[in-house]
């Protein structure tokens, strides 16, 4: 990025005009006269943040970025330069410990990116050097560069084509990982290219790079030596971008024109920005008031201590005489000086460990994702990788879903699944190839067949019906066909027939017949050839092709059979074919074609018609005349089509299954059961779109569909702005204005008496909802469109480029309430939105890695995301919300009797507690507890969270740290923090404790208060730990152990580098009074109660009472722990719910 | 099993890394709440008037020598000008005082737990080390050096702030005072006296010398090795006196153990009858609005008389009772409720 913005800035003067010059193979040519090489950015990618030399100034800079590290880094200086109570260490040192923690952990994830990178820009291509391929590493490819690409290879950066090794100039391309297109697209070389590169001389003048993947301009000047420079013009058509496949072409040559950076992939992608979790925002709020609380005690304690100086005696009395120094003293610096102190008095208040802890507990909790075998797919051996473990808890969070369809709802795989021919049903074949005309076979459920004849124009139809190419294998190679992926099924050699067409669905027809026996063997020169059952060759010519297109929904073909019947096949959505067919056919299929449908099948009608001579010759004769139409092309060829596609008469249908991911409809329920809402984000067709909503039960049949695409709009016969101003408020005052109050959104209703609302709307409708022209207030739009995109249960948005994906994502997360948006796609073309979101999921698909290396968390299959986000989601937010919560509890009961024992020592900021306490309360006595906590915690077992999604709305809306909780645990840090430090100064009333009369000092005083905190907080959170495995145990124990040991060696020591033994067997002189373990014991039980009188009335989270009794079955099994029983709580929240 | 790279990848399957644990998993029900704070209630009451008795039983008696009202017998002594002012207070006894007796002296609004003044002593010197009797520790200042610039040992704020205040406690028997002997050993902490603090080595076989160089605190009649005339092992840094006043006072009010009465005719206690308390009143805390006295207590296993932690016990207590039986009764109300729907 960076980079790049350099090179705008001080690059050549090629820069400033708006198109680039490219000397193809970085050749002179002879129309300029002085060759200079322009300079361009080099093929390198770079996602990685830092670099070897900058890191530690960068990261240092980013760290302190952070208020709380600045914070610390102040309290430290001041430590430093400031006469205060405690010492510099007592603050740096665990200062010095979160940035390094912190440092590490940031060097490793930009170490793996720094692989990832290295990954794609060492891979090796073949770029020609005097008319030889040389291997080179992808990122040496410079622009100008003659590149070869072999098939299945991507390119390494975008190219023109130049030349293909397929006869006709054209080669094929899938850019299933830009745009999540999976069909073959055909691209050109540069018309008339001289086929010897070696001599070619030519330059090519073009835009500057820009993001637009479907635009493209530019100027190709071919010099030859006797002739004229000859120009050539070059559209998008001519260029192959970066991250697209090379398909069913040998080997292409291309020169190089956008490199690196420069590429339309890479200028789709957005900067990575620093993701920050609302955790992480939560904890910045609590840390303002606790930075207020903090002020307001050192400002108090201040203006106290003048007060209390300003009285006769108090100020300096004999016994506590000034220094010098002290005297000489301005009193405006004395007091900012005592404000300063009583700061760093406090400063423990604001949890400087709590960063690291979280850190900590964030790095290593993500591993829990890695482990996960229930993510590990054995197809491509791999399972769930975290890339960033900042954003754990938000998976507990989400509040809408952002799916790509194509390899993440769908596996992107079409399979024949039945037909209907006549109205008799055939379902889905065995094995047997000629199963289909079995009668007895399982494969048909209808005994009744319909007649041999139909059968076989039907298969017929199916086989000639389409524009599906063979794909010519060679020999060596028995690939599959194209659109399926590795994962078809084996064949036997003889059916190995790969098929490339512009959709699925046609060549998962084509196979579909071939298993019924009827093989298309290919198209030669006109002349379609199709294998019967008998195993002879029929030959059809093909006369014309009436092409598909998404209005009219259907395509024809029109044939002549060897026996000179002239015959046109028409396949198409049900709704376009049976108005055209006989009205007494349709009821029997109808039927059928309903019945798939709601299976969520794609399916087709097929339909026939003989022509006679005269109405072959009609028809022709439209057709050519309207192709040669010079204007209004369009719509002369949609009326002649209309006009042949009549009178037709019903064969059958078809149904076909776009395969759906193992358990995508699960998983999609769950997570509308789970409160989220489900938007499909896709580049690909409406039509096909929808259906795998219906199939994934993202819409549903009662579900009313609200459209907004270019159809409906251009439906009124209108203009689009006025359409789409009338749809808008039509659909809002449907889907908004007249819902009931109780929002569908929210609370998925799942009775009937709440209309569903589905809404569709396409990437050329988004783009008038977006930028609308001038005159119209878009703001309106688009807060309508937000509006009524929110009251929808799932959203479709089809035709989407990869950068509007990433605006709607980005309109979503900036609405009101700024809801938490995840993000989930397999390919390059959902970086962006992968990137946008809170959240990006990246499936590792079969297109590619882009995704799953820009994404935070990838796993193997969208089945993946419902125990991802049901089960470690909840888990991780809940873990590390009480994890901060009770951060920010323990340090403010630590540090309030430290401020109130000030009123009692003349607000001289004398510490209570030993400087070793105060530094070690946070790292040792009371860290590894939570920590263990945080990452073991499972209130809820994952099982039970998995099978009641709504047990994720409980904690929906960062619930566990609103103010709400967060007043609760500030008040009972006060109440203990009360406790502790007046239940110790009534027994100090008298500090005659021991039998032998003697008494206790200042120290004894603060280390009876500390023993008590730090039991106390280690024991409210053991009664907050649910999940009690053997680490929790030992590390709760151990800590209070641990404590305990280190009092007794801390105390029992005269340690040398110590000014002061302030601590000399104090612990073990308190351990020997009965009194003050009297009072212990007191405290500690006094300052659990509310706690654990509240644990006993609240509802306990988890099952809701109904389920309970079904769950604890489950529990008594796994845990042969039958002791679940009757909890108080229940019966108490009956009270509320009955 | 399966061979080679699907294993490698494949993670673990071991409880911890599928968080399978097993574990223990508490709920706080009713079954043990009640009856746990049933017990906790009863264990709690049964030590709150265990305690409650016991502090009942301590007897203390406090006698306010500041002399601030001019009806006080110490009221000559609190004008500067009054120097070697001694005065007596005198107290009756009706009962047996049970020993053994301990004799605290008390200060009130005497801040020991200033910052700057807790700072100010030099740890190494009380130590012995006499390296830093001629170079205190700048912790010290302003009693660092005197004005002459020679060291002043022990150095700093509390060290020369020390009560030297004396008793002497009489019987009156029959007209006659009878000295009840005020035993001043094994009043500072045992670690403290011999290990945290440790005289210099002799020099010359003189204790004195070892001082020499240094100078007395400011405020101090006595030079440190002359602290207790009557004793020469009280001397010095490990006079038992001083080493109860450099053990800071956690508040601003407090008491310091000065001696014990557990000698002679006194072993079982102060009997009935009449004393007088002579004091040699040398030190000032008027002027910061203080208070001295003296307190007569003995003690129990749980140290001095104090009520705090007895009806601490018994409210506790009492309040876990309660707040079981509250419960029960919302636990019986509802578990029976929940046993008809059932039928």
């Amino acid at each position: 990025m960076l980079r790049r913005r350099l090179n705008r800035l001080f690059g050549g003067d090629e820069k400033r005009v708006d198109s680039r010059t490219i000397y193809v193979g970085n050749r002179p040519c002879p129309a300029t006269e002085t060759f200079i090489p322009p300079k361009f950015c080099d093929n390198r990618i770079v996602s990685s943040k830092y670099t070897i030399w900058n890191f530690l100034p960068k990261n240092l800079f980013e760290q302190f970025r952070r208020i709380a590290n600045f914070y610390f880094l102040i309290i430290f200086l001041v430590q430093v330069i400031v006469d205060t109570p405690t010492s510099p260490v007592t603050s740096g040192l665990p200062l010095f410990f979160v940035i390094t923690v912190t440092a590490i952990k940031q060097g490793y994830e930009d170490w793996l990116r720094h692989k990832a990178d290295s990954e794609v820009n060492k891979y090796p291509v073949r770029v020609l050097e005097d008319g030889q391929p040389a291997r080179k590493d992808s990122e040496k490819i410079k622009v100008g560069d003659i590149v070869e690409v072999v098939e299945d290879e991507t390119f390494p950066c975008d190219l023109i084509l130049l030349q293909s090794s397929r006869d006709d100039d054209t080669c094929f391309v899938t850019t299933a990982s830009l745009d999540g297109e999976s069909n073959h697209k055909t691209h050109y070389t540069v018309p008339d290219m001289e086929k010897d590169l070696q001599s070619l001389s030519a330059t090519i003048e073009c835009e500057q790079p820009q993001p637009d993947l479907y635009k493209f301009v530019g100027r190709m000047h071919i010099y030859k030596p006797e002739h004229d420079p000859a120009v050539r013009s070059l559209g998008p058509e001519n260029l192959l971008l970066k991250g697209a496949t090379l398909k069913n072409t040998k080997k292409i040559y291309g020169v190089a024109v956008y490199t690196g950076m420069e590429t339309k992939m890479a200028l789709n992608y957005q900067g990575k920005s620093q993701k920050r979790s609302a955790v992480e925002k939560s904890i910045n709020a609590f840390l303002l008031v606790y930075l207020c609380i903090l002020i307001s005690k050192a400002v108090v304690c201040t203006t106290l201590k003048y007060v209390w100086q300003s009285q006769d005696g108090q100020d300096e009395p004999w016994y506590n005489q000034k220094t010098e120094k002290e005297k000489g003293t301005i009193l405006y610096v004395k007091m900012f000086t005592d404000f300063l102190s009583f700061m760093v008095l406090f400063n423990f208040i604001i949890p400087v460990s709590m960063y690291v802890t979280v850190e900590m507990q964030k790095f290593l909790g993500s591993f829990f994702i890695t482990w996960d075998r229930d993510f590990f797919d054995p197809e491509i051996e791999e399972g769930a990788l975290v890339n960033t473990s900042d954003l754990n808890e938000e998976l507990g969070q989400v509040e809408y879903v952002f799916t790509d369809k194509t390899g993440t709802l769908t596996q992107n795989n079409m399979e024949f699944i039945e037909c209907c021919i006549d109205g008799f049903q055939y379902t889905a074949f065995s094995s047997e190839l000629d199963s289909f005309c079995v009668t007895d076979g399982p494969v048909s459920t209808f005994q009744e067949k319909a007649g041999r004849e139909k059968e076989e124009l039907f298969l017929r139809a199916l086989c000639l019906c389409h524009t599906v190419q063979v794909k010519e294998a060679g020999p060596d190679e028995l690939g599959g066909d194209q659109v399926d992926g590795p994962a078809s099924e084996p064949l036997r050699p003889a059916e190995q027939r790969g098929f490339i067409a512009s959709s699925p669905d046609e060549v998962a027809l084509v196979k579909g017949a071939m298993r019924y026996g009827f093989t298309f063997l290919g198209l030669e020169s006109k002349t379609m050839k199709i294998k019967n059952w008998q195993n002879d060759v029929e030959e059809y010519e093909l006369l014309h092709v009436l092409n598909f297109d998404p209005v009219r929904r259907r395509m024809s073909v029109i044939v002549r059979s060897k026996s000179g019947d002239t015959l046109l096949f028409c396949k198409g959505a049900d709704s376009s074919i049976f108005p055209r067919v006989r009205p007494e056919e349709v009821e029997r299929i109808r039927m059928h074609v309903q019945r798939s449908a709601t299976e969520g099948y794609r399916t087709l009608c097929v339909a026939y018609k003989r022509l006679s001579v005269d109405e072959y010759a009609a028809a022709d004769a439209g057709l050519r005349e309207a192709r040669l139409a010079l204007q209004d092309r369009e719509e002369k060829l949609m009326a002649v089509y209309n006009q042949v596609e009549t009178a037709m008469s019903l064969i059958g249908a078809t149904a076909v299954e776009d395969r759906l991911q193992e358990e995508a409809a699960q998983t999609m329920e769950a997570l509308q059961g789970a409160g989220m809402k489900v938007w499909v984000l896709t580049g690909d067709k409406m039509e096909t779109a929808k259906s795998t909503c219906y199939a994934c039960r993202l819409f549903r049949r009662s579900t009313e569909l609200l459209e907004l695409t270019v159809r409906t709009l251009e439906s009124g016969g209108r203009r689009r702005e006025e359409m789409l101003h009338d749809l808008l408020f039509d659909f809002h005052r449907k889907a908004v204005q007249d819902a009931p109050p109780a929002r569908a959104g929210v609370n998925r209703s799942w009775s009937s008496a709440n209309p569903e609302y589905g809404f569709i709307v396409d990437g050329a409708a988004l783009a008038l909802v977006m930028n609308p022209s001038p005159d119209t207030n878009c703001s309106r739009y688009r807060s309508l469109f937000l509006q009524i995109c929110q009251n929808c249960t799932a959203v479709l948005c089809c035709r989407m480029a990869p950068l509007q994906k990433a605006q709607i994502v980005k309109m979503v997360k900036n609405s009101k309430g700024s809801p938490i948006t995840l993000s989930i796609g397999d390919g390059a073309n959902d970086v962006s939105m992968i990137l946008e979101a809170h959240v990006g999921i990246g499936v590792k698909g079969k297109e590619g890695r882009q995704a799953v290396r820009n994404s935070d968390y990838a796993i193997p299959k969208l089945k993946h995301l419902r125990k991802l986000l049901l089960a470690h989601g909840h888990l991780y937010y809940i873990r590390i919300a009480h994890l901060v919560q009770y951060f920010f509890y323990k340090n403010l009961c630590f540090i309030l009797p430290q401020f109130l024992y000030q009123f009692f020592c003349g607000c001289s900021q004398q510490p209570l507690y030993d400087a070793a306490y105060l530094t070690m309360y946070n790292i040792c006595f009371t860290s590894m507890p939570i920590l263990a906590y945080s990452l073991l915690e499972q209130q809820i077992a994952i099982e039970v969270l998995l099978d009641n999604a709504t047990l994720y709305r409980d904690i929906a809306k960062n619930a566990m740290l609103r103010w709400g909780p967060f007043l609760y645990w500030t008040v009972l840090a006060v109440f203990q923090g009360l406790i502790f430090f007046f239940g110790v100064k009534y027994l100090f009333s008298n500090p005659a404790l021991q039998d032998n009369g003697q008494v206790f000092g200042n120290w004894s005083y603060g280390t009876i208060v500390f023993t008590v905190l730090v039991f106390t907080v280690t024991l409210k959170l053991a009664l907050d730990t649910r999940h009690w495995t053997w680490i929790n145990h030992f590390v709760i124990w151990g800590s209070l152990a641990f404590y305990v040991v280190f009092s007794f060696f801390w105390g029992g020591i005269i340690w040398p580098f110590l000014k002061q033994q302030r601590l000399y067997f104090v612990f073990f002189n308190m351990l020997s009074s009965v009194s003050a373990w009297l009072v212990i014991i007191l405290l500690i039980v006094l300052s659990l109660l509310p706690d654990i009188l509240l644990g006993v009335l609240r509802k306990p989270r988890g099952p809701h009472t109904q389920q309970l009794s079904k769950e604890s079955l489950l529990y008594v099994d796994r845990y042969g722990n039958g002791a679940r029983r009757f909890p108080l709580a229940v019966t108490c929240s009956w009270r509320h719910s009955g | 099993m399966k061979a080679g790279p699907s294993r490698t990848n494949r993670p673990d399957n071991t409880a911890f890394t599928q968080q399978r644990l097993p574990a223990w998993q508490p709920i706080l029900s009713a079954g043990i709440v009640i009856p746990g704070f049933t017990l906790i209630g009863l264990a709690f009451i049964g030590v709150g008037v265990a305690l409650f008795v016991t502090s009942q039983k301590i007897t203390d008696l406090e006698i306010d020598y500041t002399g601030v009202a001019a009806t006080s017998p110490c009221f000559k002594c609190t004008s500067f000008a009054a120097e070697n002012c001694m005065c007596q207070m005198e107290f009756t006894l009706t009962t047996l005082f049970e020993g053994p007796v301990f004799f605290y002296y008390g200060l009130t609004s005497y801040y020991q737990n200033f910052r700057t003044y807790g700072v100010s002593k030099d740890g190494y010197q009380l130590s012995g080390d006499t390296y830093y009797f001629n170079n205190p520790q700048d912790s010290c200042a302003p009693y660092q050096y005197d004005s002459n610039n020679n060291p002043i040992v022990p150095c700093g704020s509390i060290a020369n702030s020390m009560f030297s205040d004396t008793f002497q406690l009489y019987q009156v028997v029959n007209g006659m005072k009878k000295q009840v002997p005020l035993d001043g050993k094994g009043i500072a902490w045992w670690t403290d006296y011999n290990i945290k603090y440790s005289n210099p080595a002799l020099v010359n076989g003189s204790f004195a010398n070892a001082f020499s160089g240094t100078v007395k605190p400011v405020n101090w009649s006595k030079p440190v090795y002359e602290l207790d005339p009557t004793d020469q092992a009280n001397n010095g840094f490990l006079n038992q006196n001083f080493l109860v006043w450099m053990r800071q006072a956690a508040l601003p009010k407090f008491q310091k153990l000065y001696g014990r009465i557990a000698e002679g005719d006194y072993a079982q206690g102060l009997p009935a009858g009449n004393y007088t308390l002579l004091i040699n009143y040398s030190y000032p805390v008027i002027s910061f609005g203080g208070t001295k006295k003296v307190v007569l207590s003995n003690v129990s296993w749980m140290g001095g008389k104090n009520q705090f932690l007895g009806i601490a016990y018994l409210v506790i207590g009492s309040l876990c009772i309660v707040m079981a039986m509250v419960m029960l009764i919302i636990y019986a109300k509802y578990k029976f409720t929940d046993d008809d729907e059932d039928m």
